[in-house]
């Protein structure tokens, strides 16, 4: 049985095993609700994990929690072996964290390509690469290109159809060249050959080293790219493993089916 | 400075008298702000605009500004929906609320106080009254009745307005709407109609306020400046939107500011009220995600 | 165009306009140009904090005023050059504006801009409360008669105030074009996002609003030796923050030449309407042409040229560059 409950895991896994992401026993309220429930989860670099959940269930909360959006009262997120507690935002993107939001929040008065530069210019350049401005223009270019919108370039993003503001999310996510990239729902509404090139662009990402946590609704594109599958569900995760021993679990069956 | 037992007991209980008055002031802000979440600057312009109000029929026709003020309670009420709805369609709607929102009711105040300037000058207005004048004295006590009557109706005036947002359809309908838009819209009732109430309401409240600000004191255009930061202290640090936790709040500040003029002088009155918001802003964990 | 250039520019446009006003005779020019110059400064300051990071600072007067002070304060003490008062009233404003910004930017807008207000009133009420540089009596300088090469002293104060007022609009438009400005674009535009993109965001909102305080204290420095006798209640007045708000809202908040236009227009209009018509007039108009502007136009005048010239219904302008050699991209 593959299925493994988290903490469990962790406690088995020596120093060596520990993971590129590594989240101990998590936990965030609202007030009386509570969002999230004791997750633990360990990602390893390089991994391709997907991350599945009913509406409600915790994973953008997940997300915002491991990015610094919001503050976890219990529980620690570690990255790279560095504790984040108390880390702002900012400073976890420049360690390589990077994530797109679930509603797309373009910068709106500023092009395409300058959404894309922003990244550029306050992370990859904070970590000292020393690129010119014409390097950096270049790879703004290349950015909007490998998500077909260097049509658009000037463009603002109130010229966006949806889809094309959530590749805008993903292109500005990549822009911030991280080592771990949260895609949460990038792929809503996207075509059948749109999610392909979607997919293709994220196996690409992960081939050059990046390790991607994929969140998404459509199971298809999830099972099709994901090595791993976790299922989050009111708060808890109730599965962990291998794609398809998980999607045979019968508490995963239950909790999609009711 | 004399510490003295009287003043002590004078100075506190004039604080919570004056305290009952803040937060009539405040309860307008209280619906406007703490619910509905526009940042309405100019609420003390209108206070303002009351009290000349009240003024104008007092001296023509002798009414009591109580009275005159209840009168131009729907005339205010129009006066705030009109407005919201330049507001709603001008910047609500293009959600450009932040700046120019701001800047649009900072405008107004200044229009208001500057129109006042022009047509009344910018000496000192009184009314009259029969309670205007006459002091209880009660054991130590020195209680002016032109402070202790506004407290009276202040507080009658919470407690209807907080009947009716508890009370009725309406009323909750504007707690709702500040929490749950889609709620509402399917019980196929219209936030922004019901928003434009709720700062209609806010508004008329101003009649009222401005009554009483001149039975307490003379007024001119500028007094209501000082009120600014009276009022958005009295709000945040009275919970945002609750009734009673604005008047709690409306008269620790009264008392606060009562002691401070009385024993270190009516100059450094206005930094108290001032100095609590800054603190209380500085203290809550209200952050970019946070109320 | 490079920096220098821009600047060079502008110093030759400054002597031509200081030129033109000893020409024209009449020393009223001197008077109100200086208001106009102190006005540019004041709304350049303003909307670097608010045009490019979207926070609305109301105490513009008090860090206005803070510069004033801090001269009255010296002068009582032994009376420095006015340079040399520009930056001692600079350097008390921006660090009273890094204070405020290290309190209150962690709030969100509503909150700062309140907070920005009744900070105005602690500061005034401390100051009115400090006897040494006179309290609610007020302070006087002495004013002197003249100033080696210049003459008349009102001409020097004048040249000062132009002088901020270029240094002022190049510090704008370096910031704008620099990666500052396009973090400080990111936090107007969506905070949240702007840290996701590895924005330091409450370090972008202290620069802003400590070189934004510091602009306006050095506005405030030469004040005194022009207005002669200091009172708190004017110099801290909300004319200040009205203005300081209202001239880059009508000429437009998204680069340098907004605030100056308005300034130059509103300044000029308001100098004409005090000494024809009245001074409570000049200030319902203000208020007037703030609220109408802000409805109407939301972009300023300069949203409005650019409507006029491209014809579309984008009414955005200002693409930054960090390159500043290479061409202008056109929206």
């Amino acid at each position: 049985m593959t299925t493994a409950i988290g903490s469990a895991k962790t406690d088995s896994m020596t120093r060596a095993d520990a993971g590129l992401l590594d989240i101990d026993a998590l936990g965030k309220r609202f007030g009386g609700f509570v969002a999230l429930d004791g997750i633990s989860l360990t990602v390893p670099a390089g991994e391709r994990l997907g991350l599945i959940g009913p509406n409600g269930s915790g994973k953008s909360t997940l997300v915002n929690c491991i990015c610094g959006t919001l503050r976890n009262e219990a529980g620690s997120v570690r990255f790279n072996g560095k504790p984040l507690d108390g880390l702002p935002a900012h400073a976890r993107t420049r360690l390589g964290l990077a994530r797109s939001f679930q509603l797309p929040r373009p910068f709106a008065s500023m092009s395409l390509i300058d959404n894309i530069r922003v990244p550029l210019l306050y992370t990859v350049a904070a970590r000292g690469s020393g690129r010119s401005a014409p390097d950096i223009e270049g790879r703004c270019a290349d950015l909007l290109r490998e998500v077909g919108l260097e049509q658009k370039a000037q463009h603002l993003p109130r010229d966006l159809t949806q889809v094309e503001m959530r590749k805008l999310e993903l292109a500005r996510a990549m822009a911030s060249e991280p080592k771990l990239l949260i895609a949460d729902e990038s792929m809503a509404g996207l075509t059948h050959s749109e999610i392909e090139e979607i997919l293709a662009l994220l196996l690409r990402l992960n081939d050059q080293g990046v390790t991607i946590i994929l969140i998404e609704h459509i199971m298809r594109a999830v099972m099709s790219f994901s090595r791993r599958l976790v299922v989050l569900v009111s708060g808890r995760k109730i599965a962990d493993g291998q794609p398809d021993d998980v999607m045979r679990d019968p508490e995963v069956e239950k909790a999609y089916l009711g | 400075m004399i510490f003295s037992f009287d003043l002590l007991i004078n100075a506190v209980v004039s604080g919570v008298l004056i305290g009952g008055f803040y937060a009539a002031v405040t309860c307008g802000v209280s619906i406007s702000f703490g619910i509905l979440d526009i940042v309405n600057i100019a609420h003390p312009a209108f206070i303002i605009l009351g009290s000349y109000v009240a003024y104008i029929f007092n001296i023509t026709f002798g009414i009591d500004p109580i009275v005159v003020a209840i009168v131009m309670t729907p005339a205010f009420y129009l006066l705030g929906t009109a407005i919201y709805q330049v507001y709603y369609l001008s910047f609500e709607k293009r959600g450009q609320e932040s700046l120019r929102g701001l800047a649009f009711f900072f405008g107004v105040l200044f229009i208001t106080e500057v129109t006042l300037v022009l047509y009344f000058g910018v000496d000192y207005r009184y009314v009259e009254a029969p309670y205007i004048g006459p002091t209880l004295h009660f054991r130590m006590l020195d209680i002016p009745l032109r402070i202790l009557v506004p407290f009276l109706v202040s507080l009658l005036l919470i407690a209807v307005l907080q009947l009716i947002l508890t009370r009725t359809f309406i009323g909750r309908a504007i707690m709702a709407v500040s929490q749950d838009q889609l709620a509402l819209r399917l019980l196929a009732v219209d936030p922004v109609r019901i928003k434009r109430i709720a700062f209609g309401i806010s508004i008329a409240t101003a009649s009222l306020a401005g009554a009483f600000l001149i039975i307490i004191q003379p007024v001119e255009p500028s007094v209501g400046r000082e009120y600014i930061g009276r009022v958005f202290a009295i709000c945040v640090l009275g919970g945002m939107g609750s009734l009673p936790g604005t008047v709690i709040a409306a008269m620790l500040i009264g008392i606060v500011e009562s002691l401070t003029s009385t024993f270190y002088g009516p100059s450094w009155a206005p930094a108290v009220s001032f100095g609590f918001l800054l603190l209380t802003l500085a203290v809550r964990p209200a952050g970019l995600l946070g109320r | 165009m490079r920096t220098p250039v821009f600047l060079l520019i502008w110093l030759v446009i400054a002597a031509a306009v200081f030129a033109g006003a000893v020409f024209a005779g009449n020393d009223y020019v001197f008077f109100a140009g200086y208001v106009v110059m102190q006005y540019v400064v004041l709304s350049t300051a303003w909307n670097i904090l608010g045009g490019y990071c979207g926070y609305v600072n109301f105490g513009s007067a008090a860090f206005f005023a803070l510069g004033a002070y801090s001269t009255v304060a010296i002068y009582k003490f032994y009376p420095l050059p006015i340079p040399l008062l520009l930056v001692v009233g600079g350097a008390v404003s921006g660090l009273v504006g890094f204070g405020m910004g290290y309190l209150t930017l962690r709030l969100r807008g509503a909150f700062f801009a309140i907070a920005t207000l009744a900070l105005a009133v602690v500061l005034e009420t401390l100051v009115v409360n400090w006897d040494y540089v006179g309290g609610s009596r007020g302070a006087y300088i002495v004013r002197p008669e003249e100033i080696y090469p210049f003459g008349n002293y009102v001409r020097y104060l004048f040249l000062i105030m132009m002088g901020l007022a270029v240094g002022a609009i190049t510090v704008a438009r370096l910031i704008e074009r620099s990666r500052l400005g396009y973090g400080f674009a990111t936090i107007r535009d969506d905070e949240l996002a702007a840290e996701a993109c590895g924005v330091p965001t409450l370090q972008l909102k202290l620069i802003a609003t400590t070189i934004s305080g510091a602009l306006m204290g050095m506005a405030g420095a030469p004040f005194p030796y022009y207005i002669g006798y200091l009172q708190p209640s004017s110099t801290f007045g909300l004319e200040y923050a009205v203005n300081s708000i209202a001239m880059p809202l009508i000429g437009g908040t998204t680069s340098w030449v907004g605030p100056l236009v308005g300034a130059v227009l509103l300044g000029s209009l308001q100098q004409i309407a005090t000494v024809t018509i009245s001074s409570a007039v000049n200030l319902l108009i203000v208020g007037c042409l703030l609220v109408g502007f802000v409805i109407v136009a939301p972009n300023g005048i300069i949203g409005l040229v650019h409507k006029y010239f491209q014809r579309k219904p984008d009414d955005f302008v200002g693409r930054r560059r960090v390159d500043p050699d290479a061409p202008e991209a056109v929206p």
